[in-house]
């Protein structure tokens, strides 16, 4: 009997870890660089899939008092959320280009949930693999398969949207009406020295993000969205960007009349179809997600 | 940690006197050479950025 539990417990904290594993692959591009935290999260994925493993052991031994402190250890996950809030913003200061509160707070809650997503897989593998009437090997076997099912179908669900689902991105003409920069019309700064004005001219590239539809274009207008776009372009192609070269920040503003965003950025690396292949993968960051279009009143004042 | 301060006008210069005044540093140019190259220095000297308001007159904003 107890090979028999050590065996699906194994197999379901396997599974679990490994959905972890995954999730955490696919998340290089926002959070690179950082080996001692994917330390912290694969033992964190290996003890929330732990977790997920022992509650359906602990029920069919008939130990309620584990099953219940199990329950009450998953809501530790919590402070995940809490700990990558922190600390992306203690390091907030050192970026020269901000990440911003709302992306911060998205990619904590990404973090949080997937831990959540590898308790899951291994509670599925569990559950299976002690439910189903066979034996043990093809139990585990059948588990195992059910396990990855759940977490490829969550991590499907889970799978975020990014700027260029809920929107157009093209390149956009720079100019200047006097000191003032503008991207296609949508003005976007006040750049006073004439060195700094003929640099933006020769090696800026102007980007235009055109909303889909009324939902994108309120998501685009929060500012937590548009810094998440500036923040992803600034660190991925570069920007000529120092403490005291203030002048190149990247900008994007919104044209108010038509909902359309302007980006312009001094880049390190002047590829303009990279550039905007990056805005186009910039998450939609679930606290600027706004869906106008799904209130009645929205819908008729879309007309 | 540090503090600093964000979206003020750290310094002020113009060519012409009657064009400026109140509580921020005021740079006095002398013509627009002068003008530019001080607003230059201002703006790296105090990291910010130098804004053109036209008229003969940039202010340095902390951003």
């Amino acid at each position: 009997m107890a090979e028999g539990h050590f065996l699906r417990i194994a197999a379901a904290v396997a599974v679990g870890t490994f959905a972890r594993l995954i999730m955490l692959r696919s998340d290089y591009r926002q959070y690179p660089s950082y080996p001692h935290a994917y330390v912290v999260h694969l033992s964190l994925g290996f003890i929330a899939a732990s977790l997920g493993a022992l509650a359906v052991p602990a029920v069919v031994t008939r130990n309620f008092m584990a099953a219940s402190i199990l329950a009450l250890a998953g809501q530790q996950f919590r402070e995940v959320r809490d700990m990558e809030r922190r600390s992306l913003e203690k390091l907030e200061d050192t970026e020269l280009v901000r990440r911003g509160t709302a992306y911060i707070e998205g990619i904590a809650r990404v973090f949080e949930a997937r831990n959540y997503l590898a308790m899951a897989a291994a509670l599925a593998t569990s559950l299976v693999s002690y439910a189903l009437p066979l034996p043990q090997g093809m139990a585990v076997v059948a588990g195992i398969a059910c396990g990855l099912f759940t977490a490829a179908v969550i991590s499907g669900v889970l799978g975020r949207r990014v700027v260029g689902d809920i929107a157009v991105v093209r390149k956009g003409r720079i100019r200047f009406d006097g000191p003032f920069l503008s991207v296609d019309g949508i003005v976007l700064a006040n750049i006073g020295l004439a060195e700094a004005r003929s640099i933006i001219e020769t090696q800026g590239i102007g980007v235009v993000v055109e909303p889909k539809d009324d939902n994108a274009r309120a998501t685009l207008a929060n500012v937590g969205q548009r810094q998440a776009i500036v923040h992803d372009v600034a660190s991925i192609m570069g920007a000529r960007v120092d403490v005291s070269e203030r002048d190149f920040t990247p900008l994007m503003r919104l044209d108010i009349t038509t909902g359309r965003a302007g980006l312009v950025i001094v880049p390190i690396e002047r590829d303009v179809e990279a550039l905007l292949e990056v805005v186009r993968r910039v998450p939609v960051i679930e606290t600027s997600v706004r869906k106008p279009l799904a209130t009645r009143a929205g819908r008729i004042a879309a007309d | 940690m540090d503090v600093t301060l964000e979206h003020v006008i750290a310094a002020i210069v113009t060519t012409r006197r009657d064009r400026a005044g109140g509580g921020a540093p005021i740079f006095f140019a002398d013509d627009d050479e002068d003008l530019h190259r001080t607003a230059v220095y201002l703006a790296k000297i105090l990291d910010g950025v130098a804004h053109d308001l036209g008229g003969g007159t940039f202010i340095v904003v902390k951003h």
